[in-house]
């Protein structure tokens, strides 16, 4: 195992009596993509603050390449780069005058500065607008443009929250092939996301809950995990002409203990003991193209159940 | 100073693309003077007023004739029954009447007292006051020309001069310091200087770093290693730099169009200023710390504005004022510095002279760039 270049150990916020991250802690390796994810308003940019040194840990404490991010957050800023949630480069300035704005915030000069420019425009190819002002470009490109800021003192760290967050499928696309490109060359990223596919493709995930962490570990060991799967119980996914009207009769069902649509597709989790075809007989009365086959948990089907169970735990203790 | 120069430059692009910034910073300056300036005059003179001479006799006209000298009063209806002179002063067109009776002449002639009537229309208390004095004055003079016309006829007087004549017997010899014209410009231009200097500067500056704050540019900012000093000193220079630029248009025109002339020293004036330019920039950082938007910051702007302009002596005189607010005016750091502008550029002050108001005025610097400086963190609780 390589070492560990964020870390966090019983991380907690409070603002006033609201506890925004409730104990949080986790551990992430060199050149990794950690997708951290989790409703809007359960502490994910609270998390990422607290590691940029910007809010200071109201207990427990998170290291990013070393140093205590509570202890000495002025530190820490010169090794990351952060892209925040909403857009923040100035719209009133061209792209060239942002990056130049960030290269001599961190300090950059003469050659130097010009290299890493130059690095960044060749990464997120932005060369053809360098004289458009920031706040005329598309979605997709000022995403580019903020992660060339944010990449401009080449940083080991990358933090980015919900940088997909409104942009379109190609863009999005294009996004993560510069973040991979990014995690090869031995950079470590923190992202946030609302999208599951984008989960999937991290080197490891966080669901974060109610302030809490619920879950934590690679996509794969996730799905694994028994609370998804309980024992005798087992998954189908079932192609049906009327999903929807399906999807009612087979809620009513006592033996079906969670089922979701997928477009035409249902997912199912009922107990062992229950035969598929007769359920078809049961959900699916008079269709004749209906069919299932055995199939394993969506990263969406682990967080959904998650959730329930922390809910669950969190109502019985109040 | 880590990253000063980074933000620094970025400022003035942000100006140079913001024509507003610009306008805001030199073209209102001048223009607010121009207007106030012009504006605020607290000479009252041709007040409106309308005569109803029943008498129409020498005597009379005399009255009227001295009236119209005082450049008080203008004469605009000169009516001749009651109802047009009631009319002119209760639809406003004229703001004193004056009603001269019948056996006015006659009563003089006769060694009688004669009365006339003057009505004044009491809504501005100031125009009122300035009519009430004028025709008591007037008449008192009158009077004693009658009196020393009686006296002489009857070889007695109350005192003589050198040569004979006869003279009042006490009289003050007045000489006006400072504004021998009385120019009430020359009063009111140096506050207005203060007074717009400090407009621009609080404007300027909470707005610019709330704006940071609102677009989340400033969260951006946070997690560079930017010092908190190079920050501060790179959000606030150029701003302090435009206010510079402002007090010398101010300052010129002043001079130049107002003829208002300096007669202190201009090294000092401008020493002083910077260090009013200071702390202003203080307030606004002081504001942009606890406004979280720009509405917000406009109005705690405002709420120090409207007492800066109302309570610091730059309108009203503050040894008029209840103990409380005058108390109150020591709070504003402008009231100092109008005190020092009025010092300098109309009395000739020197330092020595003003170091009540300069010890007033570091007070103010020192406090409120401590506590915005301490206030003003690189996070974002």
């Amino acid at each position: 195992m390589t070492q560990a270049v964020i870390t966090a150990e019983g991380l907690t916020r409070r603002f006033g009596d609201f506890v925004a991250v409730a104990d949080v802690s986790f551990s992430i390796p060199k050149a990794s993509i950690f997708g951290l994810l989790g409703p809007n308003g359960s502490g994910k940019s609270t998390i990422i603050r607290m590691l940029c040194g910007v809010l200071t840990p109201s207990a427990g404490s998170g290291t990013v390449m070393g140093i205590d991010v509570g202890k000495d957050p002025e530190a820490v800023k010169q090794h990351i780069g952060y892209m925040s949630q909403k857009f923040s480069l100035y719209s009133d300035l061209t792209v060239l005058e942002n990056l130049d704005f960030y290269g001599r915030i961190y300090g950059l000069t003469g050659t130097r500065h010009k290299q890493r420019r130059e690095a960044v425009v060749a990464l997120t190819g932005i060369d053809p607008y360098m004289d458009r002002l920031a706040g005329d470009l598309s979605g997709g490109w000022k995403q580019r443009l903020a992660l060339a800021c944010a990449m401009i003192h080449e940083p080991k760290v990358l933090f980015l929250d919900e940088p997909t967050a409104g942009i379109d499928p190609v863009a999005r696309r294009e996004l993560w092939d510069l973040l991979f490109e990014l995690s090869n060359q031995g950079v470590t990223m923190f992202v946030t996301t609302h999208y599951m596919d984008e989960a999937e493709r991290c080197t490891s995930v966080g669901y974060i809950y109610l302030s809490r962490l619920v879950a934590l570990g690679e996509p794969e060991e996730l799905k694994a995990n028994p609370i998804v799967t309980p024992q005798g119980s087992r998954r189908f996914a079932i192609n049906c002409s009327k999903p929807t009207a399906t999807l009612v009769k087979a809620k009513t069902l006592d033996s079906v203990r969670d089922v979701t649509l997928f477009g035409d597709t249902l997912h199912i989790l009922v107990d062992d003991t229950l035969d598929p075809d007769e359920l078809l007989t049961i959900i699916a009365p008079d269709d004749k193209k209906a069919a299932y086959h055995p199939a394993d948990p969506s990263l969406e089907d682990v967080f959904v159940l998650l959730s329930r169970a922390e809910a669950e735990a969190q109502e019985k203790i109040t | 100073m880590n990253g000063f120069m980074a933000i620094f430059l970025k400022e003035f692009a942000h100006i140079r693309r913001e024509r507003s910034t610009i306008v805001f910073a030199f073209v209102l300056p001048a223009f607010l003077l121009i207007v106030f300036g012009f504006a605020i005059d607290v000479t009252i003179e041709n007040i409106p007023t309308v005569v109803l001479n029943l008498d129409g006799r020498m005597e009379s006209r005399e009255l009227i004739a001295a009236l119209k000298n005082t450049e008080t009063f203008e004469v605009i209806e000169d009516v001749q029954d009651l109802q047009s002179f009631h009319d002119a002063l209760e639809s406003g067109r004229a703001k004193t009447g004056v009603l001269i009776p019948v056996e006015y002449s006659e009563r003089l002639l006769r060694s009688e007292q004669a009365y006339v009537q003057v009505l004044i229309d009491g809504s501005d208390s100031q125009v009122a006051t300035t009519a009430l004095n004028t025709v008591n004055l007037l008449t008192i003079d009158l009077s004693i020309r009658r009196a020393r016309a009686f006296g002489e006829k009857l070889g007695i007087a109350p005192a003589r001069s050198a040569t004979g004549a006869v003279v009042l017997p006490i009289e003050a010899r007045t000489r006006l310091l400072y504004n021998p014209d009385l120019e009430s410009s020359h009063f009111f231009v140096p506050g207005l200087v203060a007074i717009i200097l400090q407009l621009v500067l609080l404007f300027l500056t909470s707005t610019s770093i709330v704006r940071e704050r609102e677009l989340g540019t400033l969260e951006q900012i946070f997690v560079t290693p930017v010092s908190r000093g190079g920050l501060l000193l790179g959000k606030l220079l150029p701003y302090a730099i435009m206010a510079f630029g402002a007090l010398m248009i101010v300052l010129t025109l002043m001079t130049t169009l107002f003829e208002v002339r300096i007669n202190g020293s201009l090294v000092l004036l401008i020493f002083l200023s910077c260090l009013f330019i200071l702390t202003a920039l203080g307030l606004g950082l002081l504001i942009s710390t606890i406004a979280r938007a720009q509405v917000q910051a406009m109005q705690f702007a405002f709420m120090i504005m409207l007492p800066s302009v109302l309570l610091s002596g730059f309108m009203f005189p503050r040894s008029e004022m209840p103990m409380i607010i005058y108390l109150f005016s020591h709070l504003l750091p402008v009231t100092y510095f109008i005190e020092i502008l009025r010092g300098i550029i109309i009395r000739g002050a020197e330092l020595r002279a003003l170091l009540p108001h300069v010890a007033g005025l570091v007070t103010c610097l020192v406090v409120v760039l401590t506590l915005s400086i301490t206030r003003f963190r690189k996070q974002l609780d």
